[in-house]
Parts: C-alpha cells; sequence; structure tokens
C-alpha cells in the first residue's frame, strides 16, 4: 500500500479525533439533540461489564438509528402489494411526489406507531424499569410504551392500538425478547410506504453487550402482507448516554403538517 | 503485521466516521419537485423563521431580476437536526437582511431548499453538514 495512503488515512483518523473532541464541548444542559451529526458526544462512563438485567438508562443509535436500515423488506403478498400501491410515500422505490405524498405521520400528523417508531427515527431513547414492566419513553414524538414483564399472555383478540401491547421476558441475564401484537393497521412500518397488517407480531431483542452498548435485532412476522419474515433491524447499536441527558422535544403535529404543506409542499406542485 | 497496518488503520477510520459523526441523512418526503442541481442566490428580508417540523422553514422578501418583490419560503431539516447543525430558532429572526442560497422549486414558484443564510457583518448558517451535497431532507 502506498505511503501516500497511508498518511491520508492517518490525516483523516487524526481529524476526526479532533472533531470529536471539539464536538464533545458542544453539550448542551438542556435540549440534547443526540447523538447523530455529532451533536452530544459525550460518554456515558467508562466502559466496563454489562448489569445483569438491566436496560435502564437513556440510549441512542445516532444516524443509523435515525434514518434507519434503508428501504428493505421481504417481497409483499398480493394483500400487501395492494396496500402499498395505495401509499404514496416521500421517500423509497414507490417515491411520490411531494404534493401527493399521503404519509400519516408528515402529512397529517399521525402517530408513527410500533414498530415504525424503531425502524425509523428511532432518536435517544430511555428505558426504566419497574417491577412488573419495563417502559421506553422516546424521544421521537415524546411518545412511550408499555413491556409488561410480569408473565401475562398477549391479548388474542385485542383491540387495535397505535403501540401496540408488548410482553418481554428476560431470555437470559443479558437479553430482553419483547413480543408485541395488536398494532393499527394504518401505520406504516417505514417512510418508504411498507404496510402491515393486523395480523402482524414483532419480536424485539435488546442485548446488553456491555455496561455502555446495547444491541436491537427487530423482526417483522407477517405472512398477510409479506412473503416471510424480515428483520427490521439487525444488531443496531445503541449507546447508553450521560444519566443528565435532557432530550429535547421533536412532536410532529397536525397544525405544522398543515402549515407545511401550504407553504411548501403545495406551492412547489408540478405545473400540469 | 506492518502489511496489515493500513488495513486495519481503514477500519478504525471508517468505524470513527460511521458512528459519532453520522449524518441524518432523513427524508420525510421527496425533493422531486425540487431541482437540486441549481443553485441560486437572493438578497432579502427575513419574515419568519419556523422552528417547527417536519421541517424548518424561512420565508424571506427577496426582489427578483425584473424588480418585483417576491415571498419565498426555503425549508429545511427538522429542529432536532439543525441543533445538531448549529443552529437555533434564534438563528434568524424577522427584519433580518441576509443573503441566502437555495434550490429552487422546478415549477418557478418561489419555494425551495434552503443551503445558506449570509448576514451583512459575514456571519454565515450552513444548513447542512460539511460534505453533505444538500440540507434537506
Amino acid at each position: 500500500m502506498p505511503k501516500r495512503f497511508i498518511v491520508s488515512i492517518m490525516t483523516s483518523v487524526a481529524v476526526l479525533v479532533c472533531s470529536a473532541v471539539s464536538l464533545a464541548q458542544n453539550h448542551q444542559k438542556w435540549n440534547s439533540p443526540g447523538l447523530a451529526g455529532g451533536g452530544d458526544q459525550r460518554q456515558a462512563s467508562p466502559e466496563g461489564p454489562a448489569p445483569r438485567r438491566d436496560l435502564s438508562g437513556i440510549w441512542d443509535a445516532g444516524g443509523p438509528g435515525v434514518s434507519g436500515p434503508g428501504h428493505v423488506g421481504a417481497p409483499f403478498t398480493a394483500w400487501g402489494d395492494e396496500m402499498a400501491r395505495s401509499y404514496r410515500p416521500g421517500n423509497g422505490p414507490r417515491m411520490a411526489p411531494l404534493a401527493e405524498n399521503n404519509d400519516p405521520l408528515s402529512t397529517r400528523g399521525d402517530p408513527a406507531g410500533f414498530p415504525r417508531n424503531v425502524l425509523y427515527e428511532l432518536r435517544p431513547f430511555q428505558i426504566v424499569h419497574t417491577p412488573n414492566q419495563v417502559l421506553m419513553l422516546y424521544l421521537f414524538e415524546k411518545r412511550w410504551r408499555v413491556i409488561w414483564t410480569d408473565g401475562r399472555e398477549l391479548p388474542k383478540d385485542p383491540d387495535p392500538r397505535w403501540y401496540g401491547y408488548s410482553v418481554g421476558r428476560w431470555e437470559d441475564d443479558y437479553t430482553l425478547v419483547v413480543q408485541s401484537v395488536g398494532m393499527d393497521e394504518r401505520t406504516w412500518l417505514y417512510n418508504a410506504g411498507n404496510p402491515h397488517s393486523a395480523d402482524m407480531r414483532v419480536e424485539e431483542r435488546y442485548r446488553r453487550v456491555s455496561g455502555n452498548t446495547l444491541e436491537l435485532t427487530v423482526t417483522i412476522n407477517d405472512s398477510k402482507a409479506y412473503t416471510k419474515p424480515w428483520l427490521g433491524r439487525d444488531k443496531l447499536l445503541l449507546r447508553l448516554m450521560p444519566s443528565d441527558t435532557d432530550l429535547m422535544e421533536m412532536i410532529p403535529s397536525a397544525t405544522e403538517a398543515a402549515e407545511y404543506s401550504n407553504l411548501i409542499a403545495n406551492p412547489s406542485k408540478p405545473v400540469k | 503485521m506492518r502489511d496489515k497496518l493500513p488495513g486495519v488503520l481503514l477500519v478504525v477510520g471508517l468505524l470513527l466516521l460511521s458512528f459519532p459523526l453520522s449524518i441524518p441523512l432523513v427524508a420525510h418526503h421527496s425533493v422531486a419537485t425540487i431541482d437540486t442541481t441549481k443553485e441560486i442566490a437572493l438578497k432579502g428580508t427575513v419574515t419568519a423563521w419556523r422552528w417547527a417540523n417536519p421541517h424548518c422553514i424561512l420565508t424571506f422578501d427577496a426582489r427578483d431580476d425584473t424588480g418585483t418583490v417576491r415571498s419565498w419560503a426555503a425549508e429545511t431539516a427538522n429542529p432536532t437536526s439543525m441543533t445538531q447543525r448549529g443552529w437555533s430558532r434564534t438563528s434568524l429572526k424577522a427584519g433580518d437582511e441576509i443573503t441566502v442560497t437555495v434550490q429552487p422549486a422546478r415549477n418557478g414558484e418561489p419555494v425551495g431548499i434552503l443551503m445558506t443564510a449570509a448576514f451583512s457583518d459575514g456571519r454565515k448558517l450552513v444548513a447542512g453538514l460539511p460534505g453533505t451535497p444538500r440540507p434537506v431532507p
């Protein structure tokens, strides 16, 4: 390998390290935007072993959490394909012009719903343990989920919820496995307009790799919409943030969505 | 080992690039109606700086080539991402005299994507992170 190339790599690494040091000084007492884009790069604490059966803390996957894995999935079934054709997403292979976008989240201020909120715009979130629950408090939309850990069964014929019904159990001392059902069919799985049915079942696996690192894998199982199960997240790495981190509010409201349509989306319509 | 050193450094460099400095190239919607190959500079007066989701919006009045004042609306990223880029809700205010660069809508309407905003005293706000081709989506 040419010496010039080595020098170039070493220079790049040095610049990046300096940038990280500089960004670490950007810490804000209030309204932390999280790691993505270099907003707040402080470390929670020196790295150490993973504690047993404890996921508590504020976790952030940075840019990969925000942008998601891409417009992946599995082949649609006939039903899934029909649903997908009625969706006019702002992104992905079926991207529609701005003024025709019918994404319920960005155009109407509907809830993102679960599991979209972990597949896309997964910004920092806090995990809190109670004796019989694990609570997940998300920066994006400022919403929360309750994961019951008291041994109860999932409901058999649940009324649909935007964020479904969830139960969790410890597979071992470091891995919490969460099963969810009953998600409202109106929600999308991603901003590329992937549909799901009311029959969807979602598995999340939270593995505490170390004191400061958590790994998330999400499996979508929906035989009505997809020909096979697929991974929405595959070992996404999350970093523990300092416990004094105050997170920003990021709520897609209906009022602001309407203002956006009036000022930007509608005026930029193509001339017919 | 010596032969492997450049490869190791490359991996370290890429890891450093990929995690702490990741750039959220998140798209809430299509930019197909915007001519992203074009960038125009406009001198104008801020009428409002909307610190809002899904995207922040700058509105300003600027004269076109014929001397007619047009009211522009230029979008950029959401407040969370803009905070990560060093902007705030007080970065701009009504009455500020600025020079703005935007990627305009293809249909000719005074709408576009905000790229930069420069003040007469030399201060300049960049809507995208260094190296990103555009700040939105």
